[in-house]
């Protein structure tokens, strides 16, 4: 079932995979040490990304789209936001993960600002990551970076509402 | 991870428990859009394999190292927005750079753009919101992440 836009999509990863079997062949140091980052980023997004789907996939099929509607939707207010804020701060994993949950939140219905609020605070306000930071660059430092941002997120929020559409939608 | 693990686990079954039919579409529907992103998703990591082998962690410190003020801002600003580099990486560099003495708001601006801005997951994010809502995403967020970082800098 392998058809030709399949060979378009992956053209490039096509390429880069006999980069790689040739540089193994040829223990071809840069090539090497570039498969070295790739396996690590590979495995990161694929123990975690087919999971994140399956989530996603249910939220699809279980939710209906009233409730998030009315709960995160246009004229929902600042409880949609705390909403929003909740379920990102939850959450873990690199930004590209939020993406498909924001499409699926947008197509249940979620208004714009909540949208760019979720991706804001997925991307900073992580919890898991908040403790990983705290670690590291201790905790006055942590505690400040994320008070300063949540209400960049917020104001950008609302400056993405006002500029797109009013019928804006993540798709795929 | 193993959170995710169980949580995922636990709604399949529950999910099952309440209705086969219902089930196996959501598991389709999922993982179609899964096999949908996968061929941008592995170009991005490629391309990010490449850049990090070009630009490696301690070229990252010796840029930012080298120059502090309004300069050291700028630079961890355009690093940390092309940069793709996972948190538990991000955050021993910026432990690293503090160590070295460099400045809370670079460090904190590195930081911020890192996670808020990602021009090598441009197309990625493209794909989902459109250029115009990509674009202005990105944008906004390089400048809050220099607020977060000026912000920082008065405070700490």
């Amino acid at each position: 079932m392998i058809g030709k836009n399949h060979l378009k999509a992956y053209f490039w990863t096509i390429l880069f995979a006999i980069f790689i079997i040739g540089s193994l062949a040829l223990s071809f140091d840069p090539g090497l040490k570039i498969y070295a980052n790739f396996s690590e980023f590979f495995l990161e997004m694929i123990t975690f990304l087919p999971l994140m789907f399956l989530l996603v996939g249910l939220f699809d099929v279980w939710i209906p789209k009233e409730k998030i509607e009315k709960h995160i939707g246009h004229g929902s207010g600042i409880g949609g936001t705390l909403w929003v804020i909740l379920l990102a701060t939850l959450q873990a994993g690199p930004l590209y993960g939020a993406f498909p949950v924001a499409y699926i939140l947008s197509q249940k219905g979620a208004s714009v600002r909540n949208i760019f609020i979720y991706l804001g605070v997925f991307s900073a306000m992580k919890i898991p990551m908040l403790t990983f930071e705290i670690g590291f660059l201790g905790l006055k430092f942590s505690i400040l970076r994320t008070l300063f941002s949540l209400p960049i997120f917020i104001t950008i929020g609302f400056i993405m509402e006002r500029y797109l559409d009013k019928d804006y939608k993540v798709t795929t | 991870m193993q959170i995710l693990i169980a949580i995922t686990v636990i709604c399949i079954f529950l999910s099952l428990a309440v209705d086969q039919k219902i089930t196996i579409e959501g598991i389709t529907r999922g993982l179609k859009m899964f096999f949908d992103l996968l061929p941008s998703l592995l170009t991005v990591l490629a391309l990010v394999s490449v850049f990090l082998y070009l630009v490696p962690d301690e070229t990252i410190i010796l840029l930012l190292g080298s120059k502090s003020g309004a300069m050291g801002i700028a630079i961890a600003a355009m690093v940390g927005s092309i940069a793709l580099i996972p948190a538990f990486i991000a955050f021993p560099i910026a432990k690293i750079l503090m160590v070295k003495g460099v400045s809370y708001p670079v460090v904190a601006v590195f930081i911020t753009t890192l996670i808020m801005v990602g021009v090598l997951t441009l197309p990625i994010e493209i794909k989902y919101f459109g250029k115009k809502a990509a674009l202005m995403r990105n944008g906004l967020s390089f400048f809050g992440a220099l607020i977060v970082g000026l912000l920082i800098g008065i405070f700490l």
